[in-house]
């Protein structure tokens, strides 16, 4: 038994050593795909074209389509026009299970291996070799494993734990079980945001041997450099539309930055097209500092300074850690090396309740975790300051009156402070969220993704709102991945990618292209 | 609070809102159908008397119940409550100058030094119970797992086997006497209900509790200290526990060991089988005061119709687990409407 599964070579590598004809028929076709969400169209009439033995780079903003095409070829989406072909025959997934069986395999940017077990047993995962009693054969899948990831280049005892193992090689772990598991059409999901770039190398050294056994991968990305270093044929969406397929030579990365944010284009919104000058404010005094905060993997020495009156941005791609930083700055994350000064001094803080009473404030980029769904607009208005209108006893008069207030100065609609909160729309429940620090006063407020998911005319709500608030002489930290939100905003911009900052935009103009250059 | 948000919701349909007050209606409704089942089925059981015998029943565990509604809402457990209970009681007794045919090392103080020793006992467990929930990190069903065994410890450590039965006068006057034939206890009960009731719906501190109950990463989101409300709540129920010992002890009589055993299940069937949600945040002294009843209806009713007393059992858990069903579908409801009102 031992000896079998380390020199028989698992059938499903077999079949990948026998790649359908390269040259003729495309391995995947997708013709005429749309698809909407409540009327929302998120493709519109896309021809996609996946030929064997390439590695196609697939990039677009948040919301250009990527994800819902590749949704629909892992069989996740099922309802949509048009029709899709592997190896020339029609095909029409009923679930992601029939994906699988047809070959189509995806690794997602949140991985989905088991930390707790082994590297073989997350190799095998739902499919262990038996011995003739019915048991785990475990020499069989040790040696097994050790031989396939081998095979791949991937050098590490299949003993190990798998959450011992650094991400980039848990990442490979997870890729080398969809090859395992069959699949001819591998779909990577941002694979590099969390990888150092040795970690990239071995990445893409790997996925070359994958191209030369014949099978096709998707490489989707914000990070251009690595589209541009390991694709064969680029793609890029936007609004729901496939702009262009081309070829890897002779393109660079401006080249792919106008396509995806299609400057001169009419789909476009006005007010993000064209060029927005940074003025910031030097002389105002500087109310937070940070210097040289490091939280675990998720960033590293971060500094930077928040002044008066001043809106700082900071801008990175999904997972470049902006998330634990603006968690960090509420005390919700402790740094494991750093320190913050506010307002001149020198802090650490321990919890939430010492952010507050240090003059912080921050509305989490879900609102879900911020908002008490099933209590009245006026309890969710005063629980963050309830420790100042009342000592002992509530005074729920008082609690009303103050979120009255806020609910007229802030359009919420319906305009009552004892309406549930589940009861409104998204852009009314997220002017409460924000609505929850007017009356504290804070010196810092700190915004993560404060108008993502939101429709344009709650975005400008939300936008005047927080100037109005650096106007009073807040100091606003914003905190986003998606461009817009930092464009539309932001006095001064900063840059964060792979946990560091890379860039600063300050007194300066500034445009998308720029921005997304930058990260 | 419930009745508020009904309101505020502006829900105009009658089946909506009935839904929306299932927590509250179902045990309401069970406590009328039992008490008109039983006032048919026995004569004896609706009297002022027997009103008078049912609140003296539930008073020690109403007493725990009060501190448990506090930890429930925050969506926390405390299984420790009736091993607590035992040990301030025992060690109430334990400070109190016993007959001489009790064979316990016991030392004996001055009445008011044995209650503030034994007050400080609870406190310290409660405190225990709090440090490692919150500090260390411990789930408090394991945490409060662990403290009933240190609890049953100190029992049997301080009777080693043995029964004491005097404790100071205060305690037997509370526990034990009547005013003008009413039983004192009952009247603690309804203070500590009051006073529960008070804190919940009235303080900030009431409001945190059920803020962090209904959505605790929110309340941190809003600088809400999370882990001081949860020790709070830990602690202010483990000292309810230690009173209910105290008293419990005057009450039957003696202090001995595994004495409240029972208590642990009444005292939480009694916050659940109230409405109080498991999972925090809503409920509150109302659910558990109608818990308390029905429980206590139960428990007298049984013995007024001649039933097979192991039968009882029996229909106690029954009726736990249909306040389980009732307690988690209505949960399933919200959480249902709120992932489609999302």
């Amino acid at each position: 038994m031992r000896g079998l599964f380390s020199t028989v070579p698992p059938v499903t590598v077999m079949t990948s050593e026998n790649p359908a004809p390269a040259s003729d028929t495309p391995r995947l076709q997708m013709r005429g795909i749309s698809k909407s969400f409540g009327g929302v169209a998120a493709l519109r009439d896309v021809d996609f074209t996946l030929r064997a033995g390439e590695i196609h780079g697939l990039v677009g903003e948040n919301g250009a389509g990527k994800s819902t095409m590749m949704k629909i070829i892992a069989g996740v989406h099922t309802g949509y026009e048009g029709r899709m072909l592997i190896d020339g025959r029609e095909v029409h997934f009923r679930s992601a299970r029939d994906a699988l069986a047809a070959g189509i395999g995806m690794v997602h940017q949140e991985l989905s291996i088991m930390p707790d077990l082994t590297v073989a047993e997350n190799v095998y995962l739902g499919k262990q070799p038996v011995n003739a009693a019915g048991l785990v054969d475990w020499p069989a899948m040790t040696t097994g494993a050790r031989a396939q990831l081998k095979s791949l280049g991937i050098d590490v005892d299949p003993k190990t734990r798998m959450g011992d193992l650094p991400i980039g090689l848990q990442q490979l772990i997870e890729l080398a079980r969809v090859l395992f598991s069959g699949a001819r059409i591998i779909i990577l999901d941002e694979p590099t945001s969390a990888l150092s770039p040795p970690e990239v190398q071995l990445l893409f050294d790997v996925l070359k041997g994958v191209r030369a056994s014949g099978r096709s991968i998707v490489f989707i990305s914000h990070f251009l450099d690595d589209i541009l270093s390991i694709s064969d044929t680029v793609t890029v969406f936007r609004n729901g539309r496939l702009v262009v397929t081309h070829g890897v030579e002779g393109i660079d990365k401006g080249w792919l930055i106008d396509k995806m944010i299609g400057a001169g284009h009419e789909d476009l919104e006005e007010s993000y097209l064209g060029n927005i000058a940074l003025a910031s404010k030097p002389d105002a005094p500087v109310v937070l500092a940070a210097e040289g905060l490091t939280y675990g993997r998720a960033y590293a020495d971060i500094s930077f300074e928040a002044k008066a009156g001043e809106i700082l941005g900071i801008y990175g791609f999904m997972g470049c850690g902006q998330i634990e930083l603006a968690r960090t700055l509420f005390g919700k994350l402790r740094p494991d090396r750093g320190g913050l000064s506010i307002a001149g001094r020198r802090r650490r803080l321990r919890n939430t309740t010492q952010a507050r009473e240090a003059g912080i404030a921050f509305v989490p980029e879900n609102r879900r975790s911020m908002l008490f769904y099933e209590q009245p607009v006026y309890k969710n208005v005063s629980i963050s300051i309830l420790a100042r209108i009342s000592r002992l006893w509530l005074r729920p008069e008082k609690e009303r009156e103050i979120a009255r207030r806020h609910v007229e100065s802030l359009h919420i609609r319906p305009p009552r402070a004892d309406v549930a909160l589940g009861a409104l729309s998204g852009g009314n429940q997220q002017k409460v969220a924000l609505a929850k620090w007017l009356t504290h006063r804070p010196k810092v407020l700190v915004l993560s993704e404060p108008t993502r998911g939101m429709d344009v005319g709650a975005k400008d709500d939300v936008v005047k709102i927080v100037r109005a608030l650096a106007d009073e002489g807040l100091a606003v930290v914003v905190v986003s991945a998606e461009p817009e939100t930092v464009l539309s905003l932001a006095d001064r911009v900063l840059v964060m990618k792979k946990g560091r900052i890379v860039h600063e935009f300050a007194n300066e103009t500034i445009s998308k292209d720029r921005l997304l250059a930058a990260a | 609070m419930t009745l508020q948000q009904s309101n505020a919701a502006a829900m105009p349909r009658t089946g909506v809102f009935l839904r929306s007050q299932m927590r509250n209606i179902a045990p309401f409704a069970t406590l009328i159908l039992l008490i008109v089942f039983f006032s048919f089925a026995s004569p004896s059981f609706a009297t002022i008397d027997n009103a008078a015998n049912i609140l003296t029943q539930i008073s020690v565990a109403g007493i725990m119940a009060v501190g448990l509604t506090f930890v429930i809402l925050c969506g926390e457990i405390d299984l420790s409550v009736a091993s607590v209970a035992n040990a301030t009681g025992i060690v109430v007794a334990f400070f109190t100058m016993q007959e001489a045919y009790v064979n316990i090392a016991n030392v004996p103080l001055p009445g008011w030094l044995a209650i503030v020793l034994a007050l400080a006992s609870c406190l310290a467990l409660g405190l225990v119970n709090a440090v490692g929930t919150t500090v260390v990190g411990i789930p408090s069903f394991i945490m409060t797992l662990a403290m009933m065994q240190i609890g049953a410890g100190i029992c049997a450590l301080l009777v080693r086997g043995q029964i004491a039965y005097a404790v100071p006068d205060l305690v037997n006057t509370l526990g034990a006497g009547r005013i003008y034939g009413f039983p004192t206890i009952g009247l603690v009960l309804i203070a500590f209900l009051v006073v529960g009731h008070v804190t919940l719906r009235y303080t900030r501190f009431g409001r945190y509790i059920f803020m962090v109950g209904g959505n605790r990463e929110a309340a941190e989101y809003s600088g809400v200290n999370v882990k001081v409300v949860l020790g709070a709540a830990l602690v202010i129920c483990a000292v309810c526990s230690g009173v209910a010992g105290m008293l419990g002890v005057a009450h039957f009589g003696s202090a001995q060991q595994n004495e409240f055993d029972g208590y642990l299940l009444d005292a939480i069937a009694a916050v659940v089988v109230g409405g109080t949600s498991l999972f925090g945040g809503r409920g509150g002294i109302g659910n558990t005061i109608v818990g308390l009843c029905v429980l206590g209806v139960l428990n007298n009713g049984l013995d007024h119709i001649q039933i097979d007393s192991f039968l009882k059992i029996l229909i106690r858990g029954l009726i736990l687990l249909a306040a389980l069903i009732v307690n988690v579908y209505v949960q399933n409801i919200r959480t249902v409407e709120r992932a489609q009102g999302g």
